[in-house]
């Protein structure tokens, strides 16, 4: 329960700094957003609709009630609801987090418990290699050689954009793979370390060495004994790693121009449409903190030793 | 910097004993002899090179349009080829190493003095001056990074110096974390409990008495923040909102090389090129210090040397 009341604490001091964005920008961010398409009346509505005319506490009351009840205010730009558009563009952003997930969840287990097994060989090496590179390459490098490769060269994926799974399932994949892989290399390279370590320690447990001496195959053993025990701090792992891939999905969505929360995110600086970026700022950190609300609660349960 | 304060520290008479000098040149031996660490110096050391007398050692000016060579492959003129103004790309990528490493080491600067100040308070005083910085940390650290980073530079205006406030903003709490997790640890240790009751005021305990007994963890972070910091530049500069042309840097490079993929795909592979060496290299030496100062993680490594 405290762990609850402390991230509901930081949610409001989040949601304040991002009530504070729009504040912040020196000058007029009406006047900015509107630019050349510049007349008084579209003005005067806007800025009465985003409320800039009322005092600041005031604002940020309104705000933050209108937020709860779903009302993230109106874009400058398109006119339409801030809600809308977010609501629009969330689940391109669900699909590539769920498919980064599984791209690196496969690649950390694999990797991870061949590299325990093989604990100092040449494969080790290669795994714990793979991992470094993937930790230190720019996901939007990676994302643009995998372009260069699999669609220039290749012809065998779509360079960029995205299709809804329920308009065309088979297209809305083929758009996902490379995305889902540049943003999941990433996430999957730290898990390996953590696989690796997390097999590591299970292969020196008591419990192998009883699975063993009881003469159980080598396979019933690492599936049943030793991956069942490390996957439960690697799902922890993974929870966290759900918030720092987010990050991630950001620039990535640019790259591929995948049409998510991330590119909204972007659009919206560029064209100083503060609302839109605030609502989507403000949804990302909600989602962090929630996620790490769950990841948090889980392991205490997991593990009865840790209390909040 | 660090040797000075150690050498504060034994003049002062608190521990370690060992003469600050010889455990400063042991560390260096040990990195010298991890034949990574030593690779990874050496690249650092070619960058840093690039970064200084990069206008003296590039063939070609960073600006200097040969129209007639536009688009050329690389080469024996151009070693990296040209981009589509005819400008040579490893006179750019020497020359982008200067802003990389100028606002790496900029905003680290700035999360580690504000970081280690805020954790040192934090730990130091404990109680409601605790909770309210820690609490502060949390709503910092709940904004994917990136995201956080474009917002602020919405707010500010895209820009070198404002990349740098930035990354700096981004990953100060990471150091508040980490300096007042070791401070807690140390505060209560007989050293500092002696020079409280010799009557040393607050800033003399924390200068001379706890900082030099944390800084292990925060010279591994700060390597490690390099990499992050440099990652993060390189994203901003290649969304748009970093450096800013005509100066070159490898974020931006990129951008620019996304665009003419299909044509010359020199313009994208060398610049991310760059940036993935050098984040590597960071990475790397991060490693290899976590391994020589942080005795946690150096005994961990040697069980596992003996389980295998």
């Amino acid at each position: 329960m405290r762990r609850v009341l402390q991230a509901v604490g930081v949610l409001v001091g989040v949601s304040i700094l991002v009530f504070l964005l729009i504040h912040l920008v020196p000058g007029d961010p009406v006047r900015l957003a509107l630019g050349t398409r510049f007349d008084q009346e579209t003005y005067e509505a806007l800025r009465q609709r985003a409320g800039l005319d009322q005092p600041l506490v005031v604002q940020y009351v309104d705000w933050i009630a209108s937020a709860v009840q779903g009302d993230l205010g109106v874009s400058f730009r398109s006119g339409r609801t801030v809600t809308s558009m977010i609501l629009e563009r969330l689940p391109a952003t669900l699909a590539l987090a769920f498919g980064a997930i599984v791209v690196a969840l496969v690649m950390a287990l694999t990797l991870g418990t061949i590299a325990a097994l093989k604990q100092g060989s040449k494969i080790d090496h290669v795994a714990t290699a793979i991992s470094q590179f993937g930790i230190s390459i720019p996901d939007f490098w990676m994302g643009i050689l995998l372009i260069l490769l699999f669609s220039l060269q290749l012809n065998l994926l779509p360079p960029s954009g995205y299709v809804s799974p329920l308009a065309n399932p088979w297209e809305f994949l083929q758009h996902l793979i490379m995305p889902a892989v540049t943003v999941g290399v990433v996430s999957g390279s730290i898990l390996t370390r953590f696989v690796r370590s997390s097999v590591l320690e299970a292969l020196g447990e008591d419990y192998t060495r009883t699975a063993r001496s009881k003469g159980l195959k080598e396979r019933t053993i690492l599936v049943g004994h030793i991956l069942r025990n490390a996957l439960i701090p690697t799902i922890t792992v993974t929870g966290l790693q759900l918030a720092y891939l987010l990050s991630g999905v950001v620039v990535v969505e640019v790259v591929f121009a995948w049409q998510g929360l991330g590119l909204l995110a972007y659009n919206a600086v560029l064209g100083r449409d503060y609302p839109v970026l605030q609502g989507a700022v403000l949804l990302f950190a909600a989602f962090f903190l929630l996620v790490n609300l769950v990841v948090d609660l889980l392991y205490s349960y997991v593990d009865p030793r840790i209390r909040y | 910097m660090a040797t000075d304060t150690t050498a504060a520290t034994t003049e002062a008479g608190a521990p370690p004993a060992v003469d600050p000098r010889s455990r400063w040149r042991q560390i260096l031996d040990l990195l010298v002899s991890n034949r990574l660490a030593l690779f990874a110096m050496v690249v650092l050391g070619l960058v840093l090179l690039a970064a200084v007398f990069g206008p003296w050692l590039a063939p070609f000016g960073v600006n200097e349009v040969i129209v007639q060579d536009r688009l050329q492959a690389p080469g024996l003129d151009h070693i990296f080829g040209t981009d589509e103004l005819g400008r040579d790309v490893f006179s750019r990528v020497l020359l982008g190493a200067r802003a990389s490493l100028v606002v790496g080491v900029v905003a680290v600067g700035i999360s580690l003095t504000a970081g280690t100040l805020l954790g040192l308070i934090a730990g130091f005083y404990g109680g409601k001056t605790d909770d309210f910085i820690m609490r502060g940390m949390d709503v910092l650290f709940a904004f994917p990074a990136i995201l956080m980073a474009i917002a602020v530079l919405a707010i500010l205006g895209p820009g070198l110096v404002n990349a740098m406030i930035a990354i700096g903003i981004v990953y100060t709490p990471i150091f508040a974390r980490i300096t007042r997790g070791s401070v807690l640890s140390v505060r209560e240790e007989v050293y500092v409990r002696a020079a409280r009751s010799l009557g040393a005021r607050d800033a003399r305990l924390i200068g001379l008495h706890i900082l030099p007994n944390v800084a292990a963890p925060i010279i591994v972070q700060t390597t490690i923040s390099l990499a992050f910091a440099i990652l993060s530049e390189a994203a901003l500069s290649f969304l748009g909102l970093g450096v800013q042309p005509p100066a070159a840097s490898w974020g931006r490079m990129l951008a620019e090389g996304r665009g003419f993929i299909q044509q010359a795909w020199w313009m994208a592979v060398f610049p991310g090129l760059a940036i993935f060496v050098t984040v590597l290299s960071f990475n790397l030496i991060g490693d290899a210090l976590r391994d020589v100062l942080d005795p946690r993680q150096r005994s961990a490594i040697e069980s596992r040397g003996l389980a295998g």
